[in-house]
């Protein structure tokens, strides 16, 4: 538990990274840097594109699964991973 | 008038229901006669109607006497049937006359309806059973294409909560519906009845993962019916630790993805450098003339180890992107503590993995089969082995004073083959004049003394005439590829020694190599008889080791901290200085000169102190004394291969590589005349 604590503090403290957002199988974020409208509003959204996604992959082929989904904008990267039911997003400015 | 007429009217009306004449004449009657009567119920207007009514008569209306409409005739309803004859008359053959039917079957039939119940049991039940059957299957597979017809005109994904809710349900049905009909197969996917139909449009994944469930879940159940009792104490014990864990809102449950993450973040901030490492080949080297160039790409750096010196690197052979560095102190007054680390080149913010030590690291090597286990070499002496699968941050085998540690510090291991027991075991080789072997038999380190270095490589006199053997002080060592039993020692006093296994008195053969203590001996991947030797008396030197003088001498004008040949080719190998310069040469290209002299590190007191190359990357790694690991690309010029003429075909394959050396080497031996 402390080892994931340390590797997500790591990860917020990295170069470009805005933010960070654990949820839970609820849809309630757990732990975030950012502000809670923001992180809510982010796991909501963001649990929809997940869903989609995985459903588009595993209808193709049901033996297979979403691993990650990387959205790249304008601003900034979404980066998403489906993992137990739980959610792990990480927002990072690449260019800096 | 009305009133007595009233009585006698209800009296006449009782006598007329028990008339035979039709009720309809009957009534005509009554009414004709007691008009009066009725008239006085109703009203004058009723009156003059029922007179109308009075007067009409039928012609052929019975004529009865007054005495005769008051006689009271009983009806009887009986059980007989009207219709059924009365006197059925047959002809009987045996007295030859004609009898009369006692009895008349008096049963009359008013509907007939054939009916579908058949008893379970009987034969007929059976026979449409079995029939049942096969029409159910051909039924099952038109059902089953339907929802797949039906998917693509889904517009939008159902909710997954309802669809767990639905499937939930459905299975508690379908069970119990399964087992009073054993040959059906139902399942929520294709078992319709219309009370309990929803509108669910099931996806195909939604669909194959109900399939895999169920057909794990029969696994167990089979599983649980061959070993009944003990394994229902595991699974109760199992089922609370389920309940456990869901309960936890844990964010450890995302372990796996924050390590990813950590790797994509860092992709994404060194991204040029991924790009380069993967893509990037210098296509300067054309008009370079030969020579080649080194590409820096990433630097490695551990926070907690910055005062410390990298005093060992090795790669992974199994995963090819992990390498392991020692970190320790080679001067002798700042002795501390050290530590081990792990990196990826997938992540180069962070270790893998981090194993702190309380002495210096000075040497490891990582198991060429086992790419989990770590053999170290300490400051203080010790040797441990690290198991990486393990938790912890403590070696799983140390050796003490006890079980034979060296006296002094120990300058390289190295793993070997497995023994005749199958344990595994490694060599390590120390400035107290000892070769070592140490054998992980279950718990223990075992040690084993295989030589005793010594000057003279005999016992030599003292000065006072006492026979003592004076030690020498290993400081490298290296084992052949393919022979077994030999291997190379390099000394602090610059002899090379080539030693056998098996003979523990005596060295094969030795080399006067440098003048200064020898860094680093190896031996050449391809070519059977070469190895190299570097020592900070400023050269580079390459022996054949059946002849007793080098082949190639390097001056590299500082002291060589460490060389290394290439994995991909028999004539190159680079060379690290304490100026902070890494050389590389290639003897097919250029015998004299590198073909490549680049300095590495920014400032000009930094000193490189070991580097290696990867086992199928085109990169090297450099470590230097203050804690940074480097890692460069190889231009093309410096992976060169060599020509074939042309319509040939080039070659491939550690044949060419070794006809290379072997092509170089001839040479030089012409004038020695030592060649068999």
């Amino acid at each position: 538990m402390a080892e994931v604590e340390e590797t997500l503090k790591r990860i917020e403290a990295h170069r470009g990274v805005i933010g960070t957002i654990v949820v839970n199988a609820e849809g309630i974020p757990i732990r975030t840097n950012l502000d809670n409208s923001t992180a809510v509003q982010y796991a909501g959204l963001l649990r929809n594109l997940t869903q989609l996604a995985r459903s588009t992959v595993r209808d193709i082929d049901p033996q297979n699964d979403l691993t990650y989904l990387r959205v790249r904008s304008k601003k900034y990267e979404i980066m998403v991973a489906p993992e137990n039911d739980f959610l792990l997003i990480v927002i990072q400015n690449p260019c800096e | 008038m009305p009133v007595p007429n009233s009585n006698a009217a209800a009296s006449v009306r009782k006598g007329s229901t028990a008339q035979k004449v039709p009720g309809a004449k009957s009534s005509k009657t009554a009414s004709k006669k007691k008009d009066d009567e009725e008239g006085v119920d109703t009203g004058d207007g009723w009156d003059e109607w029922s007179h109308g009514k009075a007067l009409i008569k039928p012609p052929d209306q019975l004529e009865l006497t007054e005495s005769e409409l008051k006689e009271e005739i009983t009806r009887i309803l009986t059980a007989n049937n009207p219709h059924a004859p009365q006197n059925i008359v047959r002809y009987s053959f045996k007295e030859r006359s004609y009898k009369p039917t006692s009895v008349v079957d008096q049963m009359a039939v008013h509907f007939v309806l054939e009916g579908s119940l058949l008893h379970q049991d009987s034969d007929e039940a059976r026979r449409l059973r079995a029939k049942e059957g096969l029409v159910e299957g051909t039924a099952t597979v038109d059902t089953e294409t339907e929802p797949d017809e039906e998917k693509p005109e889904t517009p939008a994904t159902p909710l997954e909560e309802v669809d767990e809710a639905g499937e939930e349900d459905r299975p508690d049905s379908v069970a119990s519906k399964t087992d009073k009909k054993e040959p059906k197969v139902t399942n929520q996917f294709n078992f319709s009845e219309r009370a309990s139909q929803t509108l669910n449009n099931p996806l195909r994944w939604e669909i194959y993962d109900a399939y895999i469930e169920e057909l794990q879940k029969q696994e167990k159940n089979k599983e649980k019916q061959k070993a009944a009792p003990s394994k229902k104490e595991s699974d109760k014990s199992k089922k609370k630790m389920m309940l456990m864990e869901t309960q936890n809102d844990d964010i450890s449950k995302v372990g796996k993805a924050s390590k990813t993450f950590e790797r994509m973040a860092n992709q994404n901030t060194f991204d040029d450098i991924a790009q380069d490492f993967k893509y990037f080949e210098d296509a300067s080297d054309e008009f370079r003339d030969q020579e080649g160039t080194l590409l820096p790409l990433w630097k490695f750096q551990y926070d907690k180890a910055k005062r410390l010196s990298v005093t060992a690197l090795c790669w992974n052979k199994k995963y090819q992107d992990l390498f392991a560095v020692g970190m320790g102190s080679y001067d002798f007054t700042k002795q501390g503590h050290g530590t081990l680390v792990f990196y990826s080149l997938k992540n180069s913010a962070f270790p893998e993995y981090i194993y702190p030590t309380s002495s210096g690291v000075l040497c490891l090597d990582i198991h060429a089969q086992h790419s989990h286990l770590v053999a170290v070499g300490f400051y203080d002496g010790c040797v441990a082995v690290y198991n990486l699968k393990e938790e912890g941050t403590e070696p799983v085998y140390k050796s003490t004073a006890k079980t034979g540690k060296h006296t002094d510090p120990v300058w390289q291991v190295h793993w070997q083959n497995d023994d005749m027991d199958n344990n595994h075991n490694f060599y390590s080789v120390s400035s107290d004049g000892r070769v070592v072997s140490w054998t992980l038999v279950k718990n223990e380190l075992v040690f084993t003394d295989i030589i005793r270095l010594s000057l003279n490589g005999a016992v030599s006199e003292g000065p006072e005439g006492a026979q003592q053997p004076s030690i020498a002080c290993g400081t490298s060592f290296d084992f052949h590829k393919q022979i077994d039993y030999l291997f190379l020692v390099g000394t602090e006093e610059g002899k090379i020694h080539k030693c056998s296994k098996t003979y523990s008195s005596q060295f094969l053969e030795t080399y006067d190599a440098h003048s200064m203590a020898v860094d680093a001996v190896k031996w050449n991947h391809f070519h059977q008889k070469v190895f190299i030797s570097c020592s900070s008396d400023w050269t580079v030197k390459i022996w054949d080791h059946t002849i007793s003088t080098p082949m190639f001498t390097f001056d590299l004008n500082a002291a060589v901290g460490d060389v290394a040949w290439s994995p991909y080719s028999s004539t190159v190998f680079a060379a690290v200085t304490t100026d902070g310069t890494v050389h590389v040469f290639d003897l097919n290209i250029n015998k004299y000169e590198a073909i490549c002299q680049q300095q590495v590190v920014a400032k000009k007191k930094t000193k490189l102190t070991h580097i290696e190359f990867n086992p199928i990357y085109p990169i090297v790694i450099v470590g230097d004394d203050r804690g940074y690991i480097t890692s460069l690309k190889l231009s093309p010029n410096l992976r060169k291969k060599p020509k074939g003429k042309k319509g040939q075909e080039l070659p491939k394959g550690p044949e060419v590589e070794v006809a290379k050396m072997e092509k170089l080497l001839s040479l030089l031996r012409e004038p020695d005349q030592s060649t068999v």
